[in-house]
C-alpha cells in the first residue's frame, strides 16, 4: 500500500517502463527493510511494550530502514513516505537522510463511539487508515453504549438482536475480526471498551433482568438503571460475556468502562437498599459500585486480560490490581487527578484535553498541540507511569458522513504530540507541516 | 395482513398545472412561488402561478411520498396551500478563501432545492484568491487564482453554475467584492490597488483598490460590463466591507487627494466617494445593487432601491441595524445570526432556528422591507472535503 501512496495512479513510475539509459542525478533504486529481531512479530499482534523504533538511511543507491520489530518497520515505512515528494517535472524526489525515531509515549490512541450512532465498517477501516499515517497505534473502540449495542455476541445474540438499531446495524463476528487485522497490519492494538454498570440501557433490552428497576415508592417505575449489581445472574452473565470478549479480542487489555454511574435508580430500588444494608455500606452507594467493579475485575483477570478503567473507578475507591490503567477524562484540573492516580501507583491515560467531539470555530487544533501531558507534579517515577493518551470522538453528533472531517487533520495535533519529543512545540513550524500533512492524507 | 388499512386505488400520475409558466425564464425577487398541492384517492394534483411555484410544490410533494416495510410508496390524502414567507432566501458560498470544485457547488445547490433556497450568493472572489476567468481581464485569473489551471471558474464552469441553479428556481447573485477584499485583484491589475507607504517610500505592499484614480474606475467599468453581462440576474451584490483605512492614510498622493477634496480626515468620505461611482456605473449597466452594511452605516449616498445585507452581530445590534436600515427606506437581508461557518458543539441548528428576523422596533412598512435573508458558510476553514457535513 506504501507504493501506492508514494507514486499513486503514476503509472509511468512503475518499474521497466523507465526510459533506460544512465541518468545524471543520484538515483535511488531500493529501499531495504531490516528487521532485526528473531521473531519480527509478522504474525503476532502488536502491544503495550512492542517496539516501534527504527532507523532510516536515505542515502544512493539504496536507503535501509531498520528496525527491532516489524512494527519499527511500519512507522518507518510511514516516515519514508512522507519525505518521498514530486517535483514540478513529475520526479518523485527524496532527500538524503538519517532518521532515529522512536516514540515518546507507547500508547496512541484514538477513540470511536459505535453505539450513539453506528458507523459502518468502511468508516472505521478509512479512520485505521488515517490513524496509521499519523503513527496512532491503539483504536479504543467504544462499541456499545445507552442508544445501541451492536456488537453480535455469540452467546447472546439476543444483545444486539433487541439492541442495535437495527439488523444492519451491526458488527458480526467477521466484520469484528476483519477490524483487528485491518488495525494488526497497520500495526494498531484493538481495546474494546464494554462499558458497566452505567451507559447499558441498550443491554438490558437482550438481557432481562441486567439492569436494575427503577422504584417510585412500593412500584417499579417501568424504567431501567446501571447493571444491577446485587444478583448473581449478573455475574453469571457477566462471567460468559466477558469470557467471549476475552477470546474474540486479541489485545491484552480490555476497557471496562465504569464511568458516570448515575446512583438514583439503585437508590430507589428496594432490594438494593436492603443489600447496602446487608453489606454494612450505609449510604454509600460507590462502595456498592465499587463492590460491583471489584467482582468485574477478578472475572477479566480470570481470563488474563489487563483492563482499562474511566477516572471514576479509582477516584471512588474500588480496590484495583496494581496493574489496572486509568483514563482521565474529565476536564477540570485533570493534572491534579494525573498526579493522584500515578501517586497511587497505576498507570495512566490522559484523554482530558483531547475530546475532539467538542468542535468549536478556528484553528483549535493549536490548543490540542498545546498540552504537555506530563505537566503534573509528580516525581520521576510517577511520569513514566503516563504510558500515553487518546484524542476522543464521541459519537453524539457524529456519524459517517462527517467523522472523517471532524476529526482529521484536527487528531494529528495529538498524534505528534503523543510521538515526538516534547521539545517538538513550535506552533508556527507544525502549522506549516500540519497542511502539508492534511494535503498528504487527502 | 387482515388489519391493515386497505391502500386506496394507486396513483400514477401527479398533474401539474402551471398558469403562466415561463420556464425559460429567469427567477428574480419578484417569481411567485405559491403552490397548492392536492392529493386525494386517485387525484394528484400540483398547481402554481409559475413555474418557480411548481418547483416548489414538487419539492414537497417529493417529501411527502413514504416507503412501508414491504417497499410501497404511499402519500397521505393532503391538501396544502404553500408559499413563502419571505422572498430571498439565500445561501452564500465563499470561493475565495478555498477553491471549491464545480461539483460541490452544484451539490449545493441541489440541497438548497431540498430546503426550498431560492438565491445563491456566489462571494466567488477575494483577498486570498481571483479564481474567476474574466474575458476582459484574463490576467485576474491568471495571476490572481491559487492556480490558474486546476482553481478557476471558466466561463462554461459559470455558465453551468447559472443554468443548474435556474432549474432549481435558483437566483445567482455574484459578488464582486470592493474597494476591499481585493488583494488576489493585484497581481493581474497592476496599478489598480493603493500602494502603502512606510514613511516617505512604498512598503511593497497593497490596500484596496485606489479610488483616486481615473484607470480604477475605466477598469470598474470594462469588468462590471462583463460581470453584467455574464450574470444574468439584476442584482450584484458589490461588497464594500471591512475597508481597512490605513494604506490610504500611509499613501501621500491619497493624503494629497483628501486635502483636495475637502474630506478632511475622514476617510469614510473616501470610501463614499468610491462607493458612489462604483454604484453609478452599476446602475448605468442597468443592474440594482446589493451592499453590506457599511455602505449604510458610512453615510455612502445610494439609490433608494439599493438592498443592505445586515451581517455585524455586535457592533449594533443586528436586529438595532435591521430597525435602522429599514427606517431609512431601505430594503434589508438578514444574516448576522447565520454565520454558519462559526462552528460549535452540540444542536446550534436551535439557535439559528429561533431567530425572528421581523423582532425590531418599527412600522409595518419597516417590517415589509426586510425581504429575506442568508446563510453564510465563510471558506477560511471550509473546503469540498467539509462544506456538505458543515452546512447541512
Amino acid at each position: 500500500r506504501y507504493y501506492e501512496y508514494m507514486f499513486g495512479q503514476s503509472w509511468r513510475r512503475q518499474r521497466g517502463r523507465r526510459p533506460l539509459g544512465p541518468r545524471a542525478e543520484p538515483e535511488l533504486s531500493q529501499l531495504q527493510v531490516v528487521i532485526e529481531a528473531r521473531d519480527p512479530g509478522c504474525h503476532s499482534y502488536p502491544h503495550l511494550a512492542s517496539s516501534e523504533a527504527y532507523h532510516l538511511t536515505v542515502t544512493e543507491p539504496v536507503a535501509i530502514l531498520k528496525a527491532d520489530e516489524v512494527w519499527g518497520a511500519l512507522r518507518g515505512l510511514e516516515t519514508f513516505s512522507q519525505l518521498v515528494h514530486e517535483d514540478d517535472y513529475g520526479s518523485f524526489l527524496v532527500n538524503e537522510s538519517e532518521i532515529d525515531d522512536f516514540p515518546r509515549f507507547a500508547h496512541r490512541g484514538i477513540l470511536l463511539d459505535t453505539s450513539r450512532h453506528y458507523l459502518p465498517l468502511k468508516s472505521i477501516l478509512t479512520n485505521l487508515d488515517a490513524m496509521a499515517f499519523n503513527k496512532f497505534n491503539v483504536l479504543h473502540w467504544h462499541i456499545v453504549d445507552d442508544q445501541s449495542f451492536p456488537y453480535q455476541s455469540i452467546y447472546f445474540p439476543e444483545l444486539s438482536d433487541k439492541g442495535a438499531y437495527s439488523y444492519n446495524h451491526i458488527y458480526t463476528p467477521t466484520d469484528v475480526r476483519l477490524v483487528i487485522e485491518y488495525a494488526r497490519l497497520r500495526g494498531i492494538r484493538v481495546i474494546p471498551e464494554f462499558d458497566t454498570p452505567g451507559h447499558t440501557q441498550s443491554w438490558g433490552k437482550g438481557q432481562k433482568d441486567l439492569l436494575t428497576p427503577c422504584y417510585s415508592g412500593e412500584y417499579p417505575t417501568g424504567s431501567f438503571g446501571p447493571v444491577n449489581p446485587i444478583l448473581n445472574t449478573t455475574y453469571d452473565f457477566m462471567t460468559k460475556f466477558y469470557k467471549e470478549i476475552s477470546s474474540v479480542f486479541p489485545d491484552a487489555y480490555i476497557h471496562l468502562g465504569g464511568d458516570e454511574v448515575n446512583f438514583d435508580c439503585w437508590k430507589s430500588n428496594p432490594e438494593v437498599k436492603e443489600f447496602m444494608k446487608k453489606q454494612g455500606f450505609g449510604i454509600d452507594y460507590a462502595k456498592l459500585e465499587s463492590y460491583y467493579i471489584e467482582k468485574i475485575l477478578d472475572i477479566v483477570s480470570s481470563y488474563n486480560k489487563g483492563y482499562v478503567v474511566w477516572q471514576e473507578v479509582f477516584d471512588n475507591k474500588a480496590q484495583l490490581k496494581p496493574d489496572t490503567v486509568v483514563q482521565v477524562w474529565m476536564g477540570n484540573n485533570y493534572a491534579h487527578e494525573l498526579s493522584r492516580v500515578t501517586g497511587a501507583g497505576f498507570t495512566a491515560i490522559l484523554a482530558a484535553p483531547w475530546y475532539l467531539d467538542y468542535i468549536s470555530y478556528g484553528q483549535d487544533w493549536k490548543k490540542y498541540y498545546s498540552v504537555e501531558p506530563l505537566n503534573f507534579p509528580g516525581s520521576e517515577k510517577q511520569k513514566k507511569l503516563l504510558i500515553g493518551g487518546e484524542a476522543c470522538l464521541w459519537g453524539e453528533f457524529v456519524d459517517a458522513t462527517n467523522l472523517t472531517p471532524r476529526l482529521w487533520p484536527r487528531a494529528s495535533a495529538v498524534g505528534e504530540r503523543l510521538w515526538s519529543s516534547s521539545n517538538v512545540t513550535n506552533l508556527q513550524d507544525a502549522y506549516e507541516r500540519l497542511t502539508n500533512h492534511r494535503c498528504r492524507m487527502l | 395482513a387482515e388489519n391493515e388499512p386497505p391502500w386506496g386505488t394507486p396513483c400514477t400520475q401527479l398533474l401539474v398545472f402551471v398558469a403562466t409558466p415561463g420556464c425559460d425564464g429567469f427567477p428574480n425577487l419578484d417569481s411567485k412561488e405559491n403552490y397548492k398541492l392536492s392529493v386525494s384517492e386517485g387525484s394528484l394534483l400540483l398547481s402554481a402561478d409559475a413555474v418557480w411555484g411548481a418547483l416548489r410544490g414538487l419539492e414537497t410533494f417529493s417529501q411527502l411520498v413514504g416507503r412501508d416495510e414491504n417497499g410501497t410508496f404511499y402519500i397521505n390524502e393532503t391538501e396544502i396551500v404553500d408559499f413563502p414567507r419571505f422572498p430571498h432566501r439565500g445561501l452564500l458560498l465563499d470561493t475565495s478563501r478555498h477553491y471549491l470544485p464545480l461539483r460541490a457547488i452544484l451539490e449545493t445547490l441541489d440541497v438548497m432545492a431540498y430546503n426550498k433556497f431560492n438565491v445563491f450568493h456566489w462571494h466567488i472572489v477575494d483577498d486570498p484568491s481571483f479564481p474567476y476567468e474574466s474575458l476582459t481581464f484574463p490576467e485576474l485569473s491568471k495571476q490572481g487564482a491559487f492556480n490558474a489551471m486546476t482553481h478557476v471558474y471558466t466561463a462554461s464552469d459559470v455558465q453551468t453554475v447559472i443554468e443548474y441553479a435556474r432549474l432549481r428556481g435558483i437566483r445567482v447573485i455574484a459578488e464582486f467584492d470592493t474597494p476591499g477584499h481585493t488583494l488576489s485583484w493585484g497581481p493581474g491589475a497592476p496599478g489598480l490597488l493603493t500602494p502603502c507607504y512606510s514613511g516617505k517610500d512604498p512598503s511593497g505592499t497593497y490596500g484596496p483598490i485606489n479610488p483616486i484614480l481615473n484607470s480604477t474606475y475605466q477598469f470598474v467599468t470594462s469588468l462590471f460590463q462583463e460581470v453584467s453581462a455574464v450574470f444574468p440576474d439584476f442584482f450584484l451584490h458589490l461588497g464594500g466591507d471591512e475597508v481597512d483605512f490605513t494604506c490610504w492614510k500611509s499613501n501621500p498622493k491619497i493624503r494629497a487627494f483628501m486635502k483636495e477634496m475637502g474630506f478632511g480626515e475622514d476617510y469614510k468620505k473616501l470610501e463614499s466617494f468610491y462607493i458612489q461611482r462604483l454604484l453609478d456605473i452599476i446602475s448605468s449597466l442597468g443592474k440594482g445593487y446589493i451592499v453590506w452594511q457599511e455602505v449604510f452605516d458610512n453615510g455612502v449616498k445610494v439609490r433608494p432601491d439599493t438592498i443592505i445585507h445586515v451581517w455585524k452581530e455586535n457592533s449594533t445590534p443586528y436586529m438595532e441595524e435591521m430597525a435602522n436600515v429599514t427606517k431609512a427606506g431601505y430594503r434589508a437581508l438578514l444574516s448576522a445570526p447565520w454565520y454558519l461557518n462559526r462552528i460549535s458543539y452540540g444542536q446550534d441548528w436551535m439557535v439559528a432556528y429561533q431567530v425572528e428576523p421581523l423582532k425590531f422596533e418599527g412600522v409595518a412598512e419597516q417590517k415589509d422591507r426586510v425581504i429575506g435573508g442568508e446563510a453564510c458558510m465563510w471558506g477560511e476553514y471550509v473546503d469540498v472535503t467539509n462544506l456538505a457535513p458543515r452546512l447541512w
